[in-house]
């Protein structure tokens, strides 16, 4: 019972942050803060609906004692430390390329690295 | 030769999380152990240098690595949490004052650096754009400067979050 819940607040949580993230992706002016919108919110949203699958492959672990809901729930768990570290690898690798291609941020109030010359 | 058990631990770890549940010696078959082992055997006979490439062994330290889940589910994700309702806040409302700024690290090896960098891009409204390699320097596209932050030259990594020095945190961990 409490299970179902903790799924469902998951699952909200995790809608929301994705909605966000589509909003943002519109409304935002440039590719940089685009980025935010779209890489980061969409992460937190997809964290919290794995972790929604963590909390029922627990939850039903302790119902069944079936050992297959172990491998659902570590999996998931790898499955989320990928998403995160390639997320923020693959998101700074965007970030420097349209830097590199000469893609400025386009309303900044500062822009050190310019003023670095790189 | 301590690169080579380092390999095969690592290996045989990565290995027995992906196929727990399998049987029943503890969480695992009779089978599953045997090709685990075999297999790290043959990983750690092939990539031994590479896991262990800077002949320095202080990432062994079991308490470095219980220290990292540690920074990840206390003050790591509570930042994240932190920053992502204030994202949401400025995709509702659009006050945005967006642009690069300079943060010192005060961190000295690669490993450093990438955790720092990777924490900072997962951090919602920051994003590591480049690195300047002769003095460690992080360049970070900031969704939302503090009024009065962009006339600074260099800002120290802690002013970028409101919780926890992960800098500090990081510092402990990985230097």
């Amino acid at each position: 019972m409490i299970a179902e819940w903790l799924i469902l607040v998951f699952l909200g949580i995790g809608i929301v942050f994705n909605t966000l993230g589509v909003i943002g992706l519109h409304r935002f002016p440039d590719v940089y803060t685009r980025m935010h919108a779209a890489t980061k919110a969409t992460t937190f949203g997809s964290v919290f609906t794995s972790f929604a699958v963590i909390a029922y492959a627990g939850a039903t672990y302790l119902h069944t004692t079936d050992s297959q809901f172990i491998t659902l729930g570590l999996h998931t768990v790898v499955a989320v430390l990928a998403l995160a570290l390639t997320n923020a690898v693959s998101s700074h690798a965007l970030a420097r390329a349209a830097h590199r291609s000469g893609i400025m941020p386009a309303p900044s109030v500062v822009d050190r690295l310019k003023e670095a010359g790189r | 030769m301590i690169p080579f058990i380092l390999t095969f631990l690592f290996s045989l770890f990565i290995y027995l999380v992906l196929t727990a549940g399998s049987g029943d010696v503890g969480l695992w078959s009779v089978s599953e152990l045997i090709a685990g082992v075999a297999l790290s055997l043959l990983t750690a006979a092939i990539a031994r240098k590479f896991l262990c490439r800077g002949e320095n062994y202080r990432m062994a330290n079991p308490v470095r690595l219980i220290l990292i889940p540690v920074y990840i589910i206390g003050p790591f994700f509570l930042e994240v949490i932190r920053a992502n309702l204030d994202v949401a806040y400025r995709v509702i409302t659009g006050r945005i004052r967006p642009g690069i700024i300079r943060v010192s690290s005060g961190l000295q090896t690669d490993l450093g650096i990438f955790m720092l960098a990777n924490s900072i891009t997962l951090t919602p409204g920051t994003i590591t754009v480049d690195i300047d390699e002769s003095t460690q320097d992080l360049f970070i596209h900031n969704i939302n400067i503090h009024p009065g932050d962009e006339g600074k030259q260099v800002i120290p990594a802690r002013d970028l979050f409101a919780f926890s020095d992960l800098a500090t945190w990081i510092r402990r961990i990985a230097e």
